[in-house]
């Protein structure tokens, strides 16, 4: 027994051991940080000079904002949009690619490739397509009789731009992850489902559905986090033009924390936006619960 | 499973539609790099180029030091990836398949943080990096200079072992059987051989994956470097094309070079590493 006890305190001496460095790693970089935004946002600090504590008032701030409201509608819109139909679009091409039908690896690749990009590339690459003049899209839709709009600098039309190539860009991930949560539904369900007379829809609604809900729930937390965190795409396309149409929460936080200096105050922003993130969760996850005592 | 051809034809069509969405830019930003100057602003378009051409690629390496910024980027990169398979492996093992006090907690604790919004650490991570004691100027309170600041450091170590990274190896070793490590033990190996000697070695496939996934983050990553780098010798490739991008006359022939380059070495590795990238996918997507 006793040489038992001894390699079970060797064990759990080289357990701590080994997780050491991510911990503290995680604690210098995650957990002082969280804390740390907290107490900052109730102080001045501006990196120069200042770090007082000011108690609430950059959150009194914030609430007579008029650009930090206009950025909180902005990426509340964006993701009304984005959400859902990222949700709509990579589900329908994970269902359209599934079967082994001749070409299906080609269509799968393709989808995908898009996803390789940076935020920073794929914008670059349709500032040029959406050039207003000189840009593919607009010649493409001149074909067919459409004057295209000067898509990054009228008013609706920026934002929708965003949200498209934001689309173009993520959907391929979303797709091989529902992929992969298709595989989980045997191929002879679906046989079966078409014996007992089910359509497409019908066998859709009532086995591929439900069995991808878990893969739903992943999909779609992920993208409200980073939907309402939405910066690169906005900041390469529109730089947040045209009249503040498109600058995002980020943005913003950037612009105040390290173009202003005003730390303490994006501080502040960052809580309230990670707040909302965090409510918006919650709700996913409610909404996810519910659905699934229905059926 | 006889379906009508009428049927077959249009998830056919639409298929292929889908694709030339996703492809066309690609091939578009591929023709504008490399045909001749004034082809580019023409209208009606032409699909095949007159002529080909390299003088956009030469451009936009003069215009930019992109050379300067792809080794910058890729040293990042690849930091980043030795890092995290170093320590995502290291603790995830010890998560996995060794028994500890506080284990479970401590893993529930890193695995809830990856729920934290990035641009909640953004500002404290630059105020840590900042005031990190005895570098940069700095004196044992971390005062005086700029700490890790304009360094790769600060965007390596805020990186260096995400909870994902952790999350991942820990699934993967858990799938692996414990018999291994028993009969180890009672042959009188220490803990750091089994994982080395005999895990390590199994864990390839999911060392490729969590690989290819660091490697393009890092690659990819533009808010982080924006912050924590000032100093121009030390920008990345995206930083590099977003400042492009700000030229009031675009010239953009050079702009789709330059955004093809900072694609190629993601493609590359996509392109050799394929099957890995697809099973990685797969993998964290049925744990989520």
């Amino acid at each position: 027994m006793a040489s038992v006890s001894k390699l079970s305190r060797h064990q759990s001496r080289m357990g701590y051991l080994f997780i050491t460095p991510t911990i503290f790693l995680f604690v210098i970089f995650t957990i002082i940080p969280v804390i740390m935004a907290l107490y900052l946002s109730f102080t001045n600090y501006d990196i120069v000079s200042k770090n007082d504590f000011i108690g609430i008032d950059n959150y009194k701030r914030l609430a007579d904002d008029p650009i930090f409201w206009t950025t909180l509608k902005n990426v509340l819109f964006y993701s009304v949009l984005y959400i859902p139909l990222n949700i709509i679009i990579s589900l329908s091409m994970a269902v359209l690619f599934m079967r082994k039908r001749i070409g299906v690896k080609l269509f799968r690749t393709a989808g995908y490739l898009p996803t390789l990009t940076s935020g920073v590339a794929a914008a670059t690459v349709w500032i040029w397509l959406l050039n207003p003049e000189y840009g593919l899209v607009n010649e493409l839709l001149s074909k067919i009789g459409i004057t295209g709009p000067s898509w990054l600098a009228e008013m609706p039309y920026a934002m929708l731009s965003i949200v498209f190539v934001t689309l173009w860009q993520s959907v391929g991930a979303n797709m091989i992850i529902y992929l992969a949560g298709l595989n989980g539904v045997p191929d002879h369900l679906y046989e079966s489902a078409k014996l007992d007379g089910a359509n497409a829809w019908q066998s859709f609604r009532y086995m591929t559905w439900p069995v991808l809900r878990p893969t739903t729930f992943f999909v779609s937390t992920m993208s409200i986090i980073g939907a309402l965190q939405l910066f690169d795409q906005a900041f390469v396309l529109t730089k947040g033009g045209p009249a503040n149409s498109t600058k995002t929460t980020v943005y913003y936080i950037y612009q105040q924390g390290f173009g202003q200096l005003q730390m303490g105050y994006a501080d502040a922003m960052a809580f309230a936006l990670s707040l909302i993130i965090l409510v918006f969760s919650l709700l996913n996850m409610k909404l996810n619960k519910e659905d699934e005592s229905i059926i | 499973m006889k379906q009508s051809y009428g049927y077959q034809a249009m998830l056919y069509l639409f298929s292929i539609a889908i694709c030339l969405v996703m492809v066309i830019p690609f091939v578009w930003s591929l023709i504008t790099s490399i045909r001749p100057d004034e082809e580019i602003f023409m209208l009606p378009i032409r699909w095949i180029p007159s002529g080909l051409t390299v003088s956009h690629y030469v451009k936009a390496f003069e215009l930019v030091p992109f050379g300067l910024y792809f080794s910058n980027s890729f040293y990042l990169a690849m930091m980043g990836v030795l890092f995290n398979l170093l320590l995502g492996s290291l603790s995830g093992y010890a998560f996995a398949k060794l028994h500890f006090r506080g284990r479970d907690t401590m893993f529930k604790i890193l695995l809830a943080a990856m729920m934290i919004p990035g641009v909640v650490t953004l500002i404290p991570q630059f105020f840590v990096l900042k005031h990190i004691p005895f570098v940069g100027g700095n004196d044992w309170s971390g005062v005086g200079g700029n700490g890790l600041l304009n360094t790769f450091w600060a965007v390596i170590l805020p990186g260096a072992s995400g909870s994902f990274a952790v999350f991942f190896m820990r699934q993967f070793f858990v799938s692996l059987p414990s018999d291994l490590q028993e009969v180890s033990r009672i042959e009188g190996s220490g803990e750091l051989r089994i994982y080395w000697n005999i895990y390590m070695p199994l864990a390839k496939p999911a060392l490729a994956t969590l690989g290819i996934f660091t490697f393009q983050a890092g690659w990819n990553s533009f808010l982080g470097p924006l912050i924590m780098l000032n100093d121009p010798a030390k920008k990345t490739i995206q930083l590099g094309l977003a400042a492009f991008t700000y030229n009031k006359q675009v010239d953009f022939g050079p702009l789709m070079a330059g955004a093809l380059i900072a694609v190629v070495p993601i493609l590359i590795l996509f392109l050799l590493l394929q099957k890995y990238f697809v099973q990685g996918i797969a993998f964290t997507g049925t744990k989520g």
